[in-house]
């Protein structure tokens, strides 16, 4: 049966960083799952619907299609740019506008864009709690990007954590928990490692 | 086997009598603890290299070629040369230079420094410190085995008809260790290239050291330099020490309940049952080193802190003068267990005259 992924991109900015983490991610995520079929949806082009719902207490047809298809999904991938110590207000208030039974015990994978990379915590600090309330049940590795990690020389960190945290989303959609346990494993391919015998290679 | 002593260079308030020794002191210290670890017979004597107060050693082959002035079988070493931070073409080129003078009587131990501020100030990122460790050390090796060098790296400017001087004594570069506690690619760059490894032993449980030791053996033995048994590793220890035990405790806890690292912390008790300090008579001292091998297997150095946590000038020599006294049986009992195969610690001597054998042999075979 086919994976059915919403993957949501709170970011506000067009072209946003947050959508290029989200479909970074989305792709991992769609290797990693093999047969997954992925939504991405971007919250800017809901604003309107977003805030009317905030105030009339009901979500507009278009909103409503996308809460459905959130409550129907095998998991969410979620992506917020950091502005402010927290994530963007409309993106809360997308949370506020949704059924507070929606996603519990949904798999979900979180990630941020900020600034700086004084904002690195904010995943643990912000958003985790939020899905804490929401009962959903978030894989161990948050990702965070910073501007840092979009230059050439952070790339490979980045896809690392992204390819750590959509395995972890993969492994629980399969059964088989996050996948994850303490590695003792000393990794003799990493490309630092490998530098050491073939100098060309650092 | 070698045997040795190994300095932070601390300068400690002595909390006995309340005063602090100025860095002069310890610095001139530092050259008599030294002369007296060549009266006794000891085989090594390695200096850190600090870049920040409370320690004084920044410049350790100006020490080194002093002491080396002063002695006469002492090898001198480092503990340890920061690979990180220090230009490859400046390490090269200052240690052949002690090696020149002290007639190859030296090898250095080369280590990444963990103190975050002293990168920025030498123009480095610790976030890169690895891969520091890595290219600098790639570089270090051709500028003392390749008489001209053509170099491009990451941190560096180029190198285009380069020739670091002077070459190295005999043409046989310094031996060099590595030390490592956590970082398994340090142990993976001695393993590639035959160097030795070294792990502090002091401070920690001894079990903490125990896998990068045996994953270097094993590495050393995959890149072709011997078997497991046969990779070159040095370890340290620490001990205070009097003829009756009771009296090296009563001596020595008010120096540990305020020492910089562990102070504040564990009892004495604990300390010393938990890790590799030993507190007690020279015969305690003298079996609980011997178990180092035991649990590391046989191995090649064994390096002690013996001049830290504000203790006087007179204690630090008594407590040579004490391993002194135990030093013949310590040694005797490692060469006895040794096993034929495992290689002895490796000097200037012996480094030439393998390098002669093994150029016979290829003109032989030519």
């Amino acid at each position: 049966m086919t994976t059915r992924i919403v993957v949501i991109s709170a970011g506000l900015g067009e072209p946003s960083t947050t959508r290029m983490l989200a479909d970074k991610i989305a792709a991992s995520a769609s290797e990693a799952l093999g047969d997954a079929q992925l939504e991405i949806v971007t919250l800017r082009d809901l604003a309107h619907e977003i805030t009317d719902a905030s105030l009339t207490g009901f979500a507009a047809p278009r909103l409503q299609h996308v809460y459905d298809q959130v409550t129907a999904a095998d998991a969410l991938i979620v992506t917020v740019p950091i502005f402010k110590v927290a994530y963007p207000g409309l993106f809360k208030s997308f949370v506020d506008a949704m059924d507070s039974d929606a996603i519990i015990g949904k798999p979900v994978l979180l990630a941020a864009t900020g600034g700086t990379a004084r904002h690195s915590l904010a995943i643990e600090s912000s958003l985790r709690p939020l899905f804490a309330y929401l009962q959903a049940f978030v894989v161990p590795t948050g990702v965070f990007a910073s501007p840092h990690d979009w230059g050439s020389s952070g790339e490979n960190a980045l896809q690392r954590r992204i390819d750590r945290a959509t395995g972890e989303l993969a492994s629980v959609l399969r059964g088989g928990g996050t996948g994850r346990s303490r590695d003792e494993d000393i990794d003799l391919f990493s490309d630092t490692m490998l530098s050491i015998s073939n100098p060309d290679l650092r | 086997m070698q045997i040795g002593i190994f300095t932070v260079g601390d300068v400690t308030p002595d909390p006995v009598n309340g005063t602090t020794v100025t860095e002069h002191e310890r610095i001139k210290n530092t050259v008599e603890i030294a002369k007296k670890a060549d009266d006794i017979g000891l085989d090594v004597f390695a200096t850190g290299e600090h870049h920040n107060p409370p320690f004084v050693p920044s410049s350790p082959t100006t020490t080194l070629a002093y002491i080396g002035a002063q002695t006469k079988n002492l090898i001198l070493s480092t503990s340890t040369t920061l690979i990180t931070t220090n230009d490859p073409v400046k390490i090269a080129e200052d240690y052949a230079t002690l090696q020149h003078l002290v007639d190859g009587r030296m090898d250095l131990m080369l280590g990444r420094g963990n103190t975050a501020p002293v990168y920025p100030w030498f123009g480095k990122d610790i976030t890169k410190a690895v891969e520091l460790t890595i290219e600098n050390y790639q570089l270090l090796r051709k500028l003392w085995d390749e008489p001209v060098v053509n170099w491009e790296g990451k941190f560096r400017t180029p190198l285009q008809n380069f020739t670091a001087t002077p070459a190295p004594l005999d043409g046989v570069a310094p031996f060099v260790w590595h030390g490592s506690i956590r970082t398994p690619e340090v142990a993976e760059l001695a393993a590639y290239y035959g160097d030795g490894y070294f792990a502090n032993n002091i401070f920690w449980p001894k079990e903490h050291y125990i896998r990068l030791i045996n994953f270097y053996r094993q590495r050393y033995a995959h890149y072709g330099h011997g078997t497991a048994e046969q990779a070159i590793v040095g370890l340290g220890g620490q001990f205070f020490m009097r003829k009756n035990s009771q009296d090296a405790v009563n001596e020595f806890r008010p120096y540990f309940d305020v020492a910089p690292v562990y102070g504040h912390g564990p009892s004495l008790e604990d300390f010393t049952s938990q890790t590799p300090l030993t507190v007690g008579s020279p015969q305690q001292v003298l079996e609980r080193t011997l178990e180092f091998a035991d649990f590391f297997g046989d191995y090649q150095r064994q390096l002690f802190l013996v001049d830290h946590a504000g203790l006087p000038l007179k204690t630090v020599l008594e407590q040579l003068d004490l391993l002194g006294e135990i030093l013949p049986t310590m040694r005797e009992e490692f060469t006895k267990r040794r096993p034929a195969g495992v290689p002895d610690a490796p000097t200037h001597a012996a480094r030439v005259a393998a390098r002669d054998v093994a150029a016979t042999e290829q003109e032989v075979t030519r």
